[in-house]
């Protein structure tokens, strides 16, 4: 279990105030200047050293992001665009550093922006965060009036602003292009990569588009070296803390900071007080937010919660939203539940997708009664192969994978109910 | 889901024009960004229609909530130069701009599989039975309208809902009536866990960073 010393966000709760005076308390804001002093360069290599990997789901490594940029500017200005759109299917870490300790966010826009050559950042906040997005607003006002913005900003000579965009309602913008699309003030569809943003992005400019928590570790990486964040995790590539959001069917719910590569039993009983009705009534978990397929029991006996470990597992880190759903579970209409999340959140940009989702949730309704043949389900496989990777951005996959997990894993459930509403209706 | 734009409906009053505090928040919004990028504003210019809207509907009698009508959207057209289509493109295009009128208070019940897992039905059908109403409906009185929304982010808080801008946490029956009962008497309930947890940490109490609790008197 990771210590306290170890722990980035120390007011994840919520328990001290968000406000600056108690932010400079926790260390934020500690020896910023003199970390960007230090200059581009050494910013960059230093977030590679630590081997932190971006939190918002891909786990791309991020210093590698950062370097991406163009060195020097070609006239265009570049932009820093962090991704506050946390919209995952049970996922709730972003919102906690919104609204319990946002500076951390604020100082690491300052310094990410400044290794990227950006002036500017902007943060797109979903929309139903409004009490979120207020207390950040407070915060970057905080940040201004103190000179932590703006011009030369925490005296680094370096200007910089930070600039807040409310979402309404579209978790297809939590996609980086879409979002940018978004951010110009039109419908949140995705583009077509190449040129990806780091060439073109925002008002075709050099953008990078990082997710809330990788900026807000940022700074406390470079305070207390790479060589502290590497050094936590299973190895260099799993490295680090990270956020997990558990919910579902365990005793006590939680958010909470662990080390990269807990295990997910301990991370469950340590945390949440267990599997509602013991470890032996767990029946499969979703490890990393509703895109990732879940997992029988049996591999979450043993499963260390890492990028790395979870796909080899056939499922993923994603957003670490551990969804937990125990032996009273109809899994069958869970995962239709979220097939009709995915209808709903389609862009209908591409054919695959648009037409595909509503598809998927119509033949899982009937799986969920039963109402199906046997056939149906292969059926029901190959569709998902034929949206998997047949579209721009990865929400296809997204509506993919969860049905393919629960194919994968308990085709035999499907398989009973096909027969019992036989029976029912003989 | 939210109800389609009909531009001809009857409801769609003659014109729309932002008053003077909100003219000066356009303003500054359209400020945000940079010179000739002034579309990035239609958002932010969308929600503060939809918010001047719920402010004279909270005063009319019978009350309603926020929404967008169609001369709104000719008005923030002509104000960013874009082409009236464009913006009712995005307008439609997000879930949160409500295209036709809605109740005082627009009741949003997440159902998505964490909060389903956590006993979202049994939260739609308090809601359903308390309010007389079915999803998609307004309440006669035009306190209360019910919608069924997708995951809203605070999954380990779950069941859920949004109520105007305020999240409602850790749902029971009985405390969705009681927080329904104060709004229908335009009291301000509690906002955040109806079961009293701080934040997102564990319900019986904190598992990490125990001092710092005591310090806080949290634990």
């Amino acid at each position: 279990m990771l210590n306290d010393e170890d722990r980035i966000f120390t007011n994840l709760y919520g328990w001290e105030d968000f406000g600056l005076a108690a932010a400079k308390k926790r260390g934020d804001w500690d020896g910023t200047k003199a970390i960007i002093k230090k200059g581009r360069e050494w910013i960059i290599e230093e977030m590679k050293a630590s081997g932190l990997r971006g939190r918002g789901g891909a786990g791309f490594p991020t210093g590698m992001k950062w370097s991406f940029m163009p060195k020097e500017s070609d006239g265009r200005p570049h932009y820093l665009v962090i991704n506050a759109d946390e919209s995952e299917p049970g996922t709730c870490k972003d919102r906690e550093i919104l609204r319990h300790d946002p500076h951390k966010l604020i100082e690491g826009a300052l310094i990410a922006g400044f290794a990227m050559g950006a002036h500017a950042a902007y943060i797109y906040i979903r929309g139903e965060f409004y009490n979120e997005g207020s207390n950040l607003w407070k915060a970057v006002h905080e940040a201004y009036d103190a000179g932590l913005l703006g011009k030369n900003a925490a005296g680094s000579g370096w200007d910089f602003d930070v600039i807040i965009h409310r979402g309404a309602g579209a978790y297809i913008c939590g996609e980086e292009t879409a979002l940018i699309e978004s951010l110009e003030g039109k419908k949140g569809q995705p583009r077509n990569k190449p040129p990806f943003p780091a060439m073109a992005g925002l008002y075709s400019c050099p953008t990078t588009v990082n997710n809330v928590e990788t900026i807000a570790v940022a700074p406390t990486i470079l305070r207390r070296g790479a060589g502290w964040f590497a050094g936590l995790g299973l190895n260099e590539k799993n490295a680090g803390t990270k956020l997990f959001c558990i919910s579902g069917h365990v005793e006590q719910p939680c958010n909470v900071e662990e080390e990269m590569g807990i295990s997910l039993k301990e991370l469950i009983e340590k945390h949440c007080g267990g599997v509602r009705g013991g470890w032996e009534n767990l029946k499969a978990v979703i490890p990393g937010g509703s895109s990732t397929p879940m997992l029988p029991k049996d591999v979450c006996d043993s499963i260390p919660m890492d990028f790395d470990n979870l796909r080899e597992a056939g499922s993923g880190l994603g957003t670490a939203g551990v969804i937990v759903m125990d032996k009273d579970t109809d899994l069958i209409y869970a995962i239709c539940r979220l097939s009709q999340f995915y209808m709903h959140e389609s862009c209908g940009q591409c054919t695959p997708c648009r037409e595909g989702t509503g598809w998927l949730w119509r033949v899982m309704r009937r799986m969920v009664a039963g109402n199906a043949t046997v056939e149906e389900i292969d059926m029901l496989w190959d569709v998902t192969k034929e949206i998997e990777g047949h579209t721009i951005c990865a929400l296809g996959d997204a509506a993919a994978w969860p049905i393919q997990g629960l194919i994968r894993h308990f085709r035999d459930e499907m398989e009973v109910r096909i027969m019992e509403y036989r029976k029912a209706a003989a | 889901m939210k109800k389609p734009f009909d531009l001809n409906a009857d409801y769609q009053p003659e014109s729309f024009a932002f008053n003077k505090a909100c003219k000066k928040k356009a303003e500054e919004l359209i400020a945000l960004y940079p010179p000739g990028r002034q579309q990035s504003a239609v958002m932010p210019l969308l929600d503060l229609a939809q918010r001047q809207v719920a402010e004279e509907g909270a005063k009319a009698d019978p009350p309603y909530g926020g929404w967008i009508p169609r001369a709104a959207m000719d008005h923030i057209a002509e104000i960013l130069g874009m082409e009236k289509v464009k913006v009712y493109e995005v307008a439609s295009f997000y879930s949160m701009y409500n295209m036709a009128p809605v109740g005082k208070y627009l009741v949003q019940l997440c159902t998505t599989t964490p909060c389903w897992l956590c006993g979202s039905d049994d939260i739609v059908k308090t809601c359903k039975k308390h309010l007389g109403i079915g999803m998609g409906e307004t309440t006669k009185d035009g306190k209360f309208s019910l919608m069924e929304v997708e995951c809203l982010g605070a999954c380990v808080n779950a069941p859920m809902m949004q109520i105007n801008d305020d999240y409602f946490e850790d749902l029971t029956s009985d405390t969705i009536k009681e927080v329904l009962d104060l709004l229908a008497e335009d009291m301000k309930p509690k906002v955040g866990s109806q079961r009293g947890r701080k934040g997102s940490m564990a319900m019986s109490g904190p598992t990490s960073l125990e001092d710092r609790a005591k310090k806080a008197g949290v634990a």
